[in-house]
């Protein structure tokens, strides 16, 4: 079972990646990132189980943190961005 | 079936490299970065090297992309377009390079193959040797803060020499900015309530976690390079939650540029007492009364010297690119 | 062995809903769907998937790991999403406080 789920786990990164390809507005492609960073805590935790060796969970601790510092970088970027062109 | 998950995050990867090479669009090309930084921490793990995958993940995904957004809020989206003009000659040394490396790695033995040299002399060795004179259940850390310490120095020298040239280049130690581009910076994300309250929130537990991975380097995946980049994280989170002027007022420059090169001077420090105490350079075992005791004391010192400076250079390259504003 | 049956289908079901998430975000038209397919799913595919991990984990310290683990995805993730819709909406109309920057495309 632990197999079927990391290959769900692996395809839907795919497709994460492709949407990250395409989107067309910037809110897909960081849509796309944000949900690449959970499934890949999700990855990390499976064959954390997988390979038997509990320790490694603290990876996923720390990639579920900086997924979400990552998400708001984004957004005060684009709060800075706006702020800059609207400036004469 | 570990092998098939690895080929096909190789595959992703190979992809995300293409695309971040081709679009035009900075913007793009940093997610993607972002992707390509995820994919190649989860192949690290894959391959059982936690603390590799660890570092890759705090330091590519995490702090990379802040500084690379904290930049890209300066300057034009788009790439400028190239001259146009082939270049054959680049092209022809870098397809020789390539071909040769490639060439090179068909007389390599077998990923995992244990009649390779480096199982038959290179590991064992280590890995009997590290329960014997350290008693540390992580042999990664053993061997990256004592048995090759003077390695781990030179990164440490590498990682405050860089800080300290980012802030040379780009700051002058106040932020140059006019007072509107101050109001802009000052209000960070505080408009945000959700975000922020929840951000707020998070804040002590990242900080924690950073002194945990910072302590826990001897039993399981961490050490310096990856608590340093943790708590930066933290810090950083801070800032961009409640503006800059804030985010400044928690570490102030003398205190930054004081970190950066304490950290080193703890390193080089250990080294030499280590000589004062009759031993060699870097030499833990004399710190102490027990050999073992030494070498664990050694190595604790180290790891925070090194956690120190890269938290601190990383905050400071934050600094220098989110206090200015864009070229007019 | 009830464990067992039990932890087999919460790791079956997170699997799906995390495929779902993934086709949802692909195949939907517009992106507040694409939205609202990814952070549901997200949410509900970690807490099977870690649900099923930990009855399989029993009572360790890798359990009060993975309660970590759910516990600050369940945070963040709904947090994030929020955020994210919270900026597309506001970018929408080009003369509020929240107008877009022209960027992206």
């Amino acid at each position: 079972m632990y197999y079927v789920v990391t290959t769900a786990i692996l395809v839907t990164m795919a497709l994460a990646l492709v949407r990250a390809l395409l989107g067309p507005t910037v809110y897909d492609r960081v849509l796309a990132v944000n949900m690449f960073g959970t499934k890949t805590v999700l990855l990390v935790a499976i064959v954390a189980f997988l390979s038997g060796r509990p320790d490694f969970l603290d990876l996923a601790l720390a990639y579920a943190l900086i997924n979400f510092v990552g998400v708001l970088a984004v957004l005060e970027f684009f709060r800075k961005k706006r702020h800059f062109e609207r400036r004469p | 079936m570990v092998t098939a998950f690895g080929i096909a995050l190789l595959t992703l990867l190979v992809v995300t490299a293409v695309a971040v090479v081709v679009t035009p669009n900075l913007f793009v090309a940093v997610m993607l970065m972002s992707i390509f930084s995820l994919l190649m921490a989860a192949t690290f793990f894959i391959l059982d090297a936690a603390d590799v995958a660890l570092t890759e993940a705090a330091i590519g995904a995490g702090m990379s992309t802040i500084l690379f957004l904290g930049a890209l809020a300066l300057i034009a989206e788009r790439e400028a377009r190239g001259s146009g003009r082939r270049r054959w000659l680049p092209l022809a040394v870098i397809a020789l390079t390539a071909f040769t490396i490639i060439y090179a790695t068909f007389d390599k033995p077998r990923l995992g193959d244990p009649s390779a040299p480096v199982h038959q002399h290179v590991a064992p060795w280590y890995l009997e040797q590290t329960p014997v004179l350290m008693e540390m259940s992580n042999v990664v850390t053993a061997v990256l803060a004592s048995f090759r310490a003077y390695d781990t120095l030179g990164e440490v020298l590498v990682i405050l020499t860089a800080g300290l040239g980012v802030m040379l280049i780009l700051a002058n130690g106040r932020p140059d900015l006019s007072r509107q581009g101050r109001a802009a910076a000052a209000t960070g994300l505080r408009h945000h309530l959700i975000p922020r309250v929840v951000g707020q929130l998070l804040i002590p537990f990242i900080v924690l976690f950073g002194l945990y991975l910072q302590f826990h380097g001897e039993f399981g995946p961490g050490g310096g390079f990856q608590a340093g980049a943790i708590i930066a994280v933290g810090i950083v989170l801070h800032a961009l939650l409640e503006g800059e002027a804030a985010g400044r007022a928690i570490l102030p420059t003398p205190l930054l540029v004081g970190m950066m090169a304490g950290g080193a001077l703890l390193y080089c420090a250990v080294g030499i007492v280590g000589m004062l105490l009759g031993g060699n350079f870097l030499d833990y075992a004399v710190l102490s009364a027990d050999p073992v005791a030494g070498q664990q004391l050694g190595i604790h010192l180290v790891e925070a010297g090194v956690g120190i400076t890269v938290t601190s250079s990383l905050v400071a390259a934050f600094h220098a690119f989110a206090d200015r504003e864009p070229a007019a | 062995m009830i464990v067992d049956a039990l932890s087999f289908t919460m790791l079956a079901l997170g699997g799906f809903f995390v495929f779902m998430g993934g086709l949802g975000a692909l195949r939907l038209p517009d992106l507040y769907t694409r939205m609202h397919a990814a952070s549901l799913t997200d949410s509900l595919g970690t807490l099977l998937t870690l649900g099923g991990i930990m009855l399989q984990a029993g009572w360790s310290l890798a359990t009060i790991k993975l309660l970590t683990i759910l516990f600050f995805l369940m945070m963040t993730g709904p947090t994030a999403s929020y955020a994210l819709a919270n900026a597309a909406l506001l970018s929408d109309d080009k003369d509020a406080p929240g107008a877009p920057p022209a960027t992206g495309n």
